[in-house]
């Protein structure tokens, strides 16, 4: 591995021991013998094995749930609803205050995307459980469904989530989270050339090998050990805490090793209700997704739709850019609220541009219910931007290398969220890549550097 | 549920269990054996992170019942290593960097082990097709075939 340390020498004179040295991983050993313990690699005597009734409804109010026959199925243990569970109503992100709670454990008056939890069923084995739930029956009164970004902003749209009261977030800056920078007309009224264009995306699964799961027991302390796959330990005990109306040192949360979670297993969607079965059976408790709950539903990345509008002068700059983002949270926030707001502050990318004005939307469909994946709210953006910024450089018919190297942020630009650049390496970054891949640029451009502005 | 016996040699060692009559080789060797090693990763034969060997033969075993291997050799990654010293595969796992989140690393190995019982020499093709029954999520794929190559040549060595 080569460090190219000349570009910040003045900063680090040391030798480094460590980076740029190949080490093992920590967890390898236990990787390629087998051992390294997830955690389901558990057994325990008595252990029950739970099966969630799901929506086959996109949108559907409940007019009634008879669990006689399920009941009477051999080997169920264990029947739980909604009535069963102390704090109904929550939202992963009322940690933060990032309210309101709009999302329910098990499924009450309606269902709002296809897949939502309804009923749990304990039995002893899973094929029991599977065997049981099939036999829940679910009244179903089925609504008209809101299943696109346009359709849930259209002035008629049924109304996905009455917690919310309108299909998108409400923000402390209205109806979208808004960043405002210079003065975004202006700076098109200034521009050689205007160049809009609309980039949407799919819901992407991050399908990672091992499931969603759980397996919780009932302490003879009176405290609850949840043996989990979780990647958000500390959201996943607080909510279980807030849902269960259990103080937090009821509730033993034990990670580990997870077997490919891609920002899949951030959402709290097992755990409360594993630990309120092991709590009303007093017996040990497993719920772990099947194949087909994992693909279908567990949160995906959201769908969005962006549209750039840029304003550039014939020297390369981009002088103004106005963009309207729209984030399919699906049905209920999650983590969503979050994700759009990290996208309004990203849009800018890593260049300066004087004049900005983005909207981004955080926008409620009866879709499966998105959430974080690998730097949501900026990865498709991203995209966007780039394919964007080709698209521009075309427009002037400019190299788009070269056109990156004008715009480039470099260190004491005031970024459009208000943030200073500090540390930039952009610059450096590109002329590496300029040598590397064999795509010359001007000499002047590989003058420049992200400490100082020339000229 | 009806129980049925089932006996086999797991790693060298004799084993008896009464498991329920349709159970998997999966769940026998995971819950009644307490060799975790295969892992369950969509118990519908697609992904191969269950992937053990049957006298001999790659099988994936959240597809094969446990009754029917009375009498067999069953062998997974649990058993791979002698003591604490690794199978070639096993060190060349770790040298070439060839799992992150290790889940689908015994199925990958056990794989891989069969390849190289029945070609000791396999070429990069012969790698690719080795493993394509084996999904790797966090794409490690290139790492895997680097690593089984290296494998086979340390092999090659140790035998001249």
């Amino acid at each position: 591995m080569k460090l190219s340390k000349s570009y910040f020498a003045d900063e680090r004179t040391d030798d480094f021991v460590e980076i740029g040295q190949p080490r093992p991983r920590s967890d390898i050993r236990g990787h390629v013998t087998g051992r390294t313990a997830y955690f389901a690699d558990r057994t325990f005597p008595g252990l029950l094995h739970l099966k969630m009734v799901r929506s086959p409804h996109h949108h559907a109010r409940i007019r009634g749930i008879d669990t006689s026959e399920a009941e009477k199925h051999p080997g169920v243990a264990r029947i739980i609803t909604a009535k069963d569970v102390p704090q109904n109503l929550y939202t992963i992100l009322i940690l933060i205050q990032v309210g309101p709670e709009d999302e329910h454990v098990l499924a009450e008056d309606k269902v709002r995307w296809k897949g939502e939890a309804v009923v749990a069923v304990l039995a002893e084995t899973a094929r029991a459980a599977e065997e049981a739930a099939a036999k829940v029956k679910v009244d179903y009164e089925v609504l008209p469904a809101v299943l696109s970004i346009e359709e849930a902003l259209k002035p008629d749209a049924p109304i996905v989530n009455e917690h919310h009261g309108r299909n998108y977030y409400l923000y402390d800056s209205g109806e979208c989270r808004k960043v405002r920078f210079g003065d975004a007309e202006k700076g098109f009224a200034q521009a050689d050339h205007i160049l809009e264009e609309s980039y949407s995306s799919g819901p992407i699964e991050h399908a990672p090998l091992e499931t969603s799961g759980c397996i919780v027991t009932p302490e003879a302390n009176g405290r609850f050990t949840c043996y989990t796959n979780t990647q958000a330990m500390f959201f996943t005990l607080d909510n279980a805490s807030i849902i269960l109306q259990m103080p937090g040192h009821k509730l033993h949360m034990v990670g580990g090793t997870v077997g490919g979670g891609f920002g899949g297993k951030v959402d709290v969607t097992v755990e409360p209700v594993a630990i309120l079965a092991a709590k009303l059976t007093g017996r040990p408790v497993s719920f772990i997704y099947s194949r087909e709950e994992e693909m279908q539903v567990s949160s995906p990345r959201a769908a969005e739709k962006i549209v750039i509008k840029d304003g550039v002068m014939k020297d390369g700059r981009i002088v103004a850019r106005q963009v309207m983002a729209y984030i399919d949270a699906g049905a209920y926030s999650r983590h969503s609220p979050y994700g759009a707001q990290k996208s309004a502050a990203h849009f800018p990318g890593p260049y300066t541009i004087p004049n900005v004005a983005i909207d981004s939307y955080c926008v409620y469909t009866n879709r499966t219910p998105s959430s974080a994946m690998r730097g949501f709210g900026v990865t498709i953006g991203d995209f966007a931007l780039e394919v964007q910024t080709d698209k521009l450089a075309r427009l002037i018919g400019m190299d788009p290398l070269e056109f990156r190297f004008i715009n480039a942020y470099r260190d004491g630009d005031m970024k459009a969220h208000r943030q200073p650049t500090e540390g930039a390496a952009l610059i450096e970054c590109m002329q590496e890549a300029s040598v590397i891949a064999g795509w010359p640029v001007d000499e002047r451009f590989m003058k420049m550097s992200s400490q100082t502005r020339e000229g | 549920m009806a129980k049925v016996p089932v006996q086999f040699t797991l790693n060298g060692s004799e084993r008896a269990e009464f498991v329920e009559s349709g159970s998997t080789l999966l769940a026998a060797l995971r819950d009644k054996m307490g060799d975790t090693s295969p892992k369950g990763g969509c118990l519908q034969g697609t992904c191969g992170a269950c992937t053990v060997m049957v006298d001999g033969e790659l099988r994936l075993s959240c597809l094969t019942l446990a009754e029917t291997c009375n009498d067999a050799q069953i062998r997974t990654t649990a058993g791979l290593a002698n003591g604490e010293v690794l199978h070639p595969l096993q060190r060349a796992f770790e040298d070439a960097f060839a799992a992150q989140c290790g889940f689908c690393t015994p199925g990958m190995i056990m794989a891989a082990a069969a390849l190289l019982e029945r070609n000791p020499n396999p070429d990069r093709a012969d790698v690719v097709e080795a493993i394509s029954g084996n999904v790797c999520r966090c794409t490690g794929y290139e790492p895997i075939i680097q690593a089984v190559l290296l494998a086979a040549r340390a092999n090659s060595t140790s035998a001249a």
